[in-house]
């Protein structure tokens, strides 16, 4: 293990209980609410790295950010607290605040912020409007930031588009994106509505495109909190269907049938069902298997909290790893249009129990744990070396083995992510391993140890070898999509 | 005015707590002296007599790997001793300079309890859970070592436990689950892949 800084204490029985159950009860609203809930502030991220989303503070009227959170997914980030100073380090730049203070020292040179700086248990929290010119003193590069909409495009990141109406019968609008896009999709009478929560969509020339069509005659843009919205008004109900790896979407009335029949299962690659005019749908996601169930990966960041894994290097611990890896995977697996939740997407501590037990509430179709390791070269993936049988309870499923009639499909998932691996040249084994909770995971379940390309353990911080794994890894899971999305 | 007796009194008294402490001070170092050092070795003499070939699984790390290794060591005769001999002489390996998988040095073998029907239970002590590195190969390279090694070389192993100070545990050092018991069957599929 890893001494901590020299700030941190260790926390009462109470103290560490408290905050054991606030970190479930974060991960939980998380997972119920992944586009954060109507009232919650966020604001959203993108880079070349990673887009997410954080959550806003209100303090004495204004905006703060953790400034950590906001730094963690970009590369290494080192913070230190000592007394009313907090000091940061992100890769070679280093910042300074002191608590309560409007001025900082960023890379030696004084640095004012348009509010005061905060430090609240070890966290530093900056007013959210500072960022757009405090980012490029420390990342070195372009940060835009549109205040009123809480979005902050770091580096020339921005996803743009084109919509143009095809006049056949029925007409249809194609939206091409500069790069694969993954909304959350509602219809409502005359309206289809496309939240995009995690792509950098920008605004087109005007926000209010016209068509000049009685079934499709226009569409809208907007932004706010954190997410655009594109509004594509109809005169009759629509449906969207998603080609080109998503990088098209393509809009067109709804068929009749819907109107007088139930909604059929949509085929592959279809993003919305059917729905009848005059009803209200609710959210269609974007993924959908032949089946009609939902593909939905479930990425978990092993350790976390005061567990920190395997003690890597003296300043890396596996939690900071995994929690790096699992942000990369979400993004590549989401950008293959396909719905991840990341467990664990904080420092928190969870248990094997509340991780295993968020999985399968979730209902998943794929579990991927997230490892790292100092010894060997490449990536292991494990399944689940099951435990003696139990017996199941009628239809109550013995816990220690419940992965026990999934245990196929996991052993075609990890060969399928194996051999996307050796196809980018990464070293790959696959293990049975008695690695909790892959046995307790009612859905494909693999774990993947991520192992430095080379001798150097620090060479697993580089961030192309996190993306050339991550790429790999959402390759093996998105080439099996149809086969795990087969109901069991 | 204090009377005189009353002073001396006192004074008697307060070298008396004083020779008392010193004594027993002195007292306190002698019973350090000569109390023996933690003592880590097993409770059982090392068996002696005719040797009998086994099979040992041994871990190496380099290579990420377990090897089925041939070895003469002396065995008793009960079933019990049998397997606490045998992955004593597993541990020896891991224990020595050159190990190909080094463990924590006085990691030992407390006990392996036999209950029928075939179950084992092996009760490692402290040093060796939590002297143990971390992560998923080492963890697992350690355990299914030890559970191929017992159950290979005693018949009628189906099922191992893992205790740790003769306490559950949930896991090893962070990875390898102690919490449930272990099928031998699935270990010696997983120890067919490691081979």
């Amino acid at each position: 293990m890893v001494p901590g800084p020299s700030t941190i204490q260790r926390p009462s029985p109470v103290w560490s209980g408290l905050r054991r159950v606030l970190a479930l009860l974060l991960v939980v609203l998380n997972s119920i609410l992944p586009a954060g809930s109507a009232d919650e502030k966020r604001i959203a991220v993108y880079s070349a790295t990673a887009h997410y989303s954080l959550p806003v503070t209100d303090r004495g009227g204004r905006e703060y950010v953790g400034l950590l959170e906001v730094l963690e997914p970009l590369g290494t980030v080192i913070s230190h607290t000592d007394g009313i100073h907090w000091k940061v380090r992100y890769n070679n730049a280093e910042a300074e605040f002191t608590a309560n203070q409007n001025r900082a020292k960023v890379q030696g040179r004084d640095f004012d912020l348009t509010g005061n700086f905060l430090l609240e248990s070890g966290r530093g929290l900056v007013p959210a409007n500072t960022l757009g010119t405090l980012l490029p003193r420390i990342l070195g590069g372009a940060v835009t930031l549109n205040e009123s909409s809480r979005r902050l495009f770091i580096g020339n990141v921005a996803t743009h588009f084109t919509a143009q109406l095809s006049h056949t019968t029925p007409p249809r609008l194609v939206m091409n994106f500069s790069a694969p896009v993954n909304p959350t999709i509602a219809t409502e009478p005359g309206k289809l509505r496309m939240s995009f929560t995690r792509e950098p969509v920008v605004a087109p020339g005007s926000p209010t495109l016209t068509f000049g069509d009685k079934n499709i005659p226009s569409a809208t843009y907007s932004e706010n909190n954190g997410t655009a919205e594109l509004t594509v008004n109809g005169g009759v109900a629509l449906m969207a269907s998603f080609s080109n790896d998503g990088r098209t979407i393509t809009i067109a009335p709804a068929p009749q049938q819907a109107t007088t029949q139930p909604a059929q299962a949509p085929p592959a690659a279809t993003a919305s069902s059917p729905v009848p005019p005059g009803t209200a749908a609710p959210f269609v996601p974007a993924a959908v298997s032949p089946s009609g169930r939902r593909f939905y990966a479930v990425l978990d960041a092993s350790h976390g909290g005061d567990d920190r894994g395997v003690a890597l290097a003296t300043q890396l611990a596996e939690k900071d790893v995994t929690l790096a890896i699992a942000r990369r995977l979400r993004q590549e697996l989401e950008s293959r249009g396909i719905a991840t939740l990341v467990l664990r997407d904080s420092d928190a501590n969870l248990t094997f129990d509340q991780r295993a037990t968020l999985a399968n509430t979730a209902r998943a179709m794929v579990y991927i744990s997230v490892h790292a390791a100092s010894n060997g070269k490449g990536v292991r993936i494990y399944t689940a070396l099951l435990p003696a049988a139990e017996e199941n309870n009628g239809p109550f499923v013995a816990w220690n083995t419940a992965q026990t009639q999934y245990l196929t499909v996991s052993q075609a998932a990890a060969q399928g992510v194996a051999s996307q691996l050796q196809k980018q040249q990464i070293q790959v084994r696959t293990l049975a391993a008695p690695l909790r909770p892959l046995n307790n995971i009612t859905a494909a379940a693999v774990a993947v140890e991520v192992a430095p390309p080379g001798s150097d353990v620090m060479d697993l911080n580089l961030v192309a070898y996190q993306q050339n794994v991550a790429s790999a890894v959402a390759n093996g899971i998105a080439a099996l999509r149809a086969q795990l999305g087969e109901p069991r | 005015m204090i009377p005189r007796h009353l002073v001396i009194g006192m004074g008697v008294m307060l070298v008396a707590v004083f020779a008392m402490g010193i004594y027993a001070g002195r007292m306190r170092g002698r019973v350090a002296q000569t109390a023996p050092a933690a003592d880590t070795r097993p409770v059982a003499p090392p068996p002696s007599g005719p040797t009998e070939q086994v099979t040992l699984y041994v871990a190496y790390d380099e290579a990420g790997i377990l090897r089925a290794e041939a070895a003469r060591i002396p065995l008793p005769s009960a079933r019990q001793q049998r397997a606490e001999e045998l992955l004593r002489a597993l541990l020896e390996i891991y224990l020595a300079k050159d190990s190909p998988h080094p463990l924590a040095p006085g990691a030992d073998v407390r006990a392996v309890y036999l209950v029928d029907p075939g179950l084992a239970v092996i009760d490692v002590n402290g040093v060796f859970a939590n002297g143990h590195r971390s992560g998923v190969l080492e963890e697992e390279l350690t355990v299914t070592s030890m559970i191929q090694t017992l159950s290979s070389n005693i018949p009628g192993i189906l099922r191992v436990k893992i205790l740790v100070d003769g306490k559950d545990r949930d896991t090893l050092a962070g990875h390898a689950d102690l919490s449930a018991f272990y099928d031998t069957g699935a270990v010696a599929q997983a120890v067919g892949q490691m081979e």
